[in-house]
């Protein structure tokens, strides 16, 4: 790819940083449930699967860096609310089992084709990334999957809560396809396809795990998709994460562990 | 009183201080599956360990990330322990004169003193 374009620039970072603050907020929540997790053998996977996410989340800090943004951990820690551009369904409470497993399939199955896309991306660091974390998410899918699929097939009561969980997460989802003022930009460079592309994809792929397990897909199109995320609007819940998470930064700044 | 903790998450989690022992119900628990790892193809696969899991789907997707997360690893076994044939440590007299039978060892054959020879003229070239 040719010399980056000012508008070019600022369309990609927009893009790195959406899916760089997806990994970091999600990864952050998911690794919540370390040492809490159902079995210690789900804990352990869980937890390595939440290490993933924050792994992807420095390498994509790292080429928003490489654009001339800040270091990735102050990128990570020296940031306000207003400026962290994930979904609302990577802010969420990790609630209960079902709903934090219902939210990784959703978003781990959109993270897998995203990446998927961006592995065909004419922006080369991207696209190198993009293919280095590939079987990584295949497994993040597989586990998603066929937890989906265990858990819709056994017990009333499980079948139940995973149902109430597609429901609560569904419409959070949505907002992952959130469309940026720079689509066209991002795919007449060959950049990035774009979200709604990837929604159709997403949605393709859901409704036949979904379908496979017995449970009702709402109708997608009567939803309300949670927007807001994207532009630094966010749920109530993403302050005090920050909080939490950035606590030692604060302190110290130069602080090594 | 709710459990004040250091661990945030704990805090959260609103539990008493006061534990009420619930007892683990007879089959609340999943069978074990024995896992075997392969670092290469064609190598033969080596036990590393065993774990819980409900099924051998599950034992599968659970194996991967306990047992192959560092190393590298191409192919991954899973049985149930229960399929496990095993002797008894009764019958362990079976084996008993094994440490004697120094001939039936590979470093008895005479190929291994050619071998000794190489390696120190290797060394002192």
């Amino acid at each position: 790819m040719s010399e980056l374009s000012e508008i070019q620039i600022t369309a990609l970072k927009d893009l790195l940083y959406r899916m760089a603050d997806d990994e970091l907020i999600l990864g952050h929540r998911n690794s919540e449930w370390t040492g809490l997790g159902p079995i210690l053998e789900e804990d352990i996977a869980f937890s390595s699967m939440a290490q993933d996410k924050i792994g992807h989340a420095q390498a994509l800090y790292e080429i928003l860096h490489k654009l001339g943004e800040a270091e990735p951990d102050k990128i990570a820690f020296a940031r306000n609310e207003k400026e962290f551009k994930c979904c609302h369904l990577t802010e969420m409470p990790i609630g209960e089992y079902d709903f934090s497993l219902m939210r990784h399939f959703l978003f781990d199955t959109a993270e897998a084709l995203r990446f998927d896309m961006l592995a065909q991306s004419d922006y080369e660091p991207l696209s190198n990334v993009a293919k280095k974390f590939r079987g990584e998410l295949k497994y993040h899918t597989m586990h998603a999957d066929i937890w989906i699929d265990q858990l819709s097939h056994s017990s009333e009561e499980a079948k139940a809560r995973m149902q109430t969980a597609l429901n609560e997460c569904l419409p959070l989802a949505l907002g992952i396809f959130e469309p940026s003022e720079y689509e066209n930009v991002l795919s007449e460079s060959k950049i990035f396809e774009g979200e709604k592309t990837l929604q159709d994809k997403w949605t393709e792929a859901i409704t036949s795990i979904i379908q496979k397990s017995g449970l009702n897909l709402p109708d997608i199109d009567s939803l309300k998709p949670s927007y807001g995320g994207r532009k630094g609007y966010h749920t109530e819940f993403l302050k005090p994460l920050l909080d939490e998470m950035t606590e030692v930064y604060s302190i110290d700044p130069n602080a090594e562990w | 009183m709710p459990i004040k903790s250091l661990d945030p998450r704990v805090t959260r989690e609103n539990l008493s201080d006061q534990p009420n022992n619930v007892p683990i119900k007879d089959l609340s628990h999943w069978q074990t599956y024995e896992v075997f790892h392969q670092a290469k193809k064609g190598d033969r696969h080596i036990h590393v360990g065993s774990l819980h899991a409900p099924n051998p789907e599950m034992a599968v997707i659970l194996a991967k990330e306990q047992f192959a997360r560092r190393y590298k690893c191409v192919n991954l076994w899973v049985v149930k322990t229960s399929d496990v044939f095993i002797t008894d440590y009764e019958d362990e007299d079976i084996f008993e004169t094994n440490p004697g039978k120094i001939y039936r060892e590979a470093g008895g054959y005479k190929v291994m003193d050619r071998i000794n020879k190489f390696k120190l003229e290797k060394k002192e070239s």
